[in-house]
């Protein structure tokens, strides 16, 4: 793989280059070219792409060269710091409210990216912190998603709400809640129907949805996997929607996932948890930094790095 | 404005700009010069193609505008698309399948869309008067067999199943046996999602492959990885992983309903040279077609 040569590559760029004290124009240049050329590779969205790089180039330029660094390993620091930056600096948390006043969850994505997955997932976190959640079947168009949440919510011991698939969503979401009201759930997680984002009808659902309970974060469902269309998907849904936040699911492949950069970039929302796995406890916290080296491919570099 | 506001402004931009952008590098220019090449490198990037893939396709095209002393821009782009849908060709044989005893497999990661796409698959075929029997051998996703049986109601064709958590080997294995009974014209596998890097479901596909090979040798092996149109880079390792496990003969690349333009499927057929013979294009039993390379072409580069 291109990536784990990354480091490689940019000692190679920096033995033909004179530099001494300061990083140069020039040396920033051909170094970013070979840091340009992973993140390509990595899925990070070719706007995306140049506009980091443009933003590392004004940083780097002239920059005094640590003693205990290599130019090249600089420039990685430099690009490591812009891009945690970019991520964000912090782990994220869904906020919950507090006691027993019910907070409203609503997962939307495309399909196949892990909803029901996911929503079934959250409701351990949430039940190993003492609330009583409870799961929704919104989807009724899919063949068996009310199965399938119904079977994951056993597993984890949840209840789940469900009104067959002869109802519509938005009602089933109204009723959900005096449910929860009645029965003393204090966070309702509804798993919506994967849709695309130019699907007209299936965005306006979702926006029916919020217009009739009221939704206290809406939890954008991502596949790691996704390329350059990242930025048009989260991009569709926070304008069309409003989303509150992302998660990242099936990093537990080998893929670099520099969706990721992309959907923070042109959102600006925070990624939440990542999915590691099939199972329901695979869901982890978010770490910007190691997001940050995983799509560079930098991992022992950086530890290098951060011991200099 | 701060970077993020500068950005998503940059990038909303491009968005509006998306469906003219191809003819605006091939019409906004006059001249065939770096700056077009960039314009048009840009342009298949965005599209999936991964940077070597694009890198390979501008090398051939530059030679073929030398060539050919190709001068206007307009010349150039009918050459692009010809060098394109030249690579994505099928060959003729690409539905043998479909005329004999065969068995079909599909196979991928993840939420791509097999068990959909065995349900519209079957219904197709069924269409074409053919006995088709499905056989489920996701035995571990939840409901996985639920939703294919859901799909038989849809489609007519028989379902065979175990219950979840038996061995998706034996499932086939009964399936294989039910097929020669009642001499069913083709047999397509439903298996479970499995990343390319989790060693044993690997090996459990190797498994599968292998109960194939024994029990059915009679039968013509068509085996297919279906793939998400909205995949990137990781597209290619998932290839090379699941190669190793099982010949793969074609790519279903599902939910090019959506604005991916599936590009990374130019990229396998130059790395692995294996063909896409079907696209999904939507949820239903009918949004499954053949795969056509004139209207790939034109998806990709949204030409009308
Ligand atoms: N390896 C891995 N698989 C995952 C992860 N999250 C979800 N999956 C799998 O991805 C597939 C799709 O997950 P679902 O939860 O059904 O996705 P969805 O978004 O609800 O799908 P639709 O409702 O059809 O839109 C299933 O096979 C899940 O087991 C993850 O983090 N890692
Ligand atoms: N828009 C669109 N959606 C599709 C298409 N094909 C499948 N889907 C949807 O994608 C989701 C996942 O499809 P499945 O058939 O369950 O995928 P799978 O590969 O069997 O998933 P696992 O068994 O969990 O690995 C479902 O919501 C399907 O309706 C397509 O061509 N277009
Ligand atoms: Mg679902
Ligand atoms: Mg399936």
């Amino acid at each position: 793989m291109a990536f784990d040569s990354l480091s490689d590559k940019l000692q190679n760029v920096f033995k033909n280059l004179r530099s001494k004290g300061r990083l140069t124009e020039s040396d920033v240049k051909a170094a970013l070219k070979e840091v340009k050329m992973a993140l390509l590779e990595a899925d990070v969205n070719f706007k995306v792409v140049k506009n980091f790089v443009k933003s590392v180039e004004e940083r780097a330029v002239g920059q005094d060269v640590l003693t205990s660094l290599t130019p090249g390993q600089m420039v990685i620091k430099i690009v490591n710091e812009e891009m945690v930056n970019l991520m964000g600096s912090e782990t994220t948390e869904i906020k919950l409210k507090s006691g027993n006043e019910i907070t409203v969850i609503m997962m939307v994505g495309l399909q196949g990216a892990g909803k029901t997955t996911t929503t079934a997932k959250l409701a351990g976190k949430f039940k190993a912190k003492g609330k009583k959640p409870l799961l929704v079947a919104c989807d009724v168009y899919r063949p068996a998603a009310v199965e399938q949440l119904q079977i994951n919510g056993k597993k984890q011991e949840v209840e789940v709400f469900s009104m067959g698939t002869n109802n519509s969503p938005i009602d089933i979401a109204k009723a959900a809640i005096n449910h929860a009201k009645d029965n003393n759930f204090n966070v309702v997680i509804l798993d919506t129907a994967g849709r695309l984002h130019v699907d007209e009808d299936m965005m306006n659902e979702l926006i029916e949805i919020k217009k009739n309970v009221e939704v206290d974060q809406t939890i954008l469902v991502v596949d790691s996997m996704t390329g350059q269309d990242a930025v048009n998907v989260s991009a569709s849904f926070d304008e069309k929607i409003g989303i509150d936040g992302v998660i990242l699911t099936k990093l537990d492949g080998d893929t670099r996932g520099g969706a990721a950069l992309s959907i923070k970039a042109v959102t600006g929302k925070p990624i939440l948890y990542v999915g590691m796995g099939e199972k329901l406890s695979d869901l982890e916290q978010f770490y910007p930094d190691r997001m940050a080296s995983r799509i560079l491919g930098m991992g022992d570099v950086l530890t290098l790095i951060e011991k200099a | 404005m701060g970077f993020f506001e500068k950005l998503k402004a940059g990038l909303n931009k491009t968005r509006d700009n998306i469906v003219s952008s191809i003819d605006y590098v091939f019409n906004g220019f006059t001249n065939i010069d770096d700056e077009f090449y960039e314009e048009l490198e840009e342009t298949l990037i965005m599209g999936d193609l991964g940077v070597r893939t694009t890198d390979e396709i501008i090398e051939n095209l530059k030679e073929k505008v030398k060539e050919n002393t190709i001068k206007q821009p307009a010349e150039c782009k009918e050459l692009l698309i010809q060098l394109i849908k030249e690579q994505m060709d099928l060959g003729p044989n690409a539905y043998d399948f479909e005329n004999q005893k065969s068995i079909v497999l599909l196979i991928g990661v993840n939420g791509v869309g097999k068990t959909t796409s065995v349900g519209k698959l079957a219904g197709l075929l069924k269409n074409q008067n053919k006995k088709v029997i499905m056989a489920a051998a996701d035995t571990f996703r939840a409901a996985a067999i639920e939703q294919l049986t859901e799909w038989s109601h849809r489609n007519g064709c028989e379902i065979i199943a175990q219950s979840e958590g038996s061995d998706p080997a034996a499932v086939i294995f009964d399936s294989i046996q039910a097929a020669k009974a009642r001499k069913a014209d083709v047999l397509l596998c439903d298996t479970a999602g499995r990343l390319q890097n989790k060693k044993n479901l690997m090996e459990e596909l190797r498994k599968i492959d292998k109960v194939i090979t024994r029990e059915y040798p009679e039968a013509y092996r068509e085996n297919l990885i279906v793939l998400d149109a909205t995949t990137g880079q990781n597209a290619l390792s998932q290839l090379r992983e699941f190669k190793d496990v099982t010949d793969i003969t074609g790519i279903i690349l599902t939910k090019m309903d959506g604005t991916a333009k599936g590009g990374i499927a130019v990229a396998i057929q130059s790395e692995f040279g294996i063909p896409v013979k079907y696209v999904g294009v939507g949820e239903q039993i009918e949004d499954l077609q053949k795969f056509n390379s004139e209207d790939f072409v034109n998806a990709l580069f949204d030409l009308q």
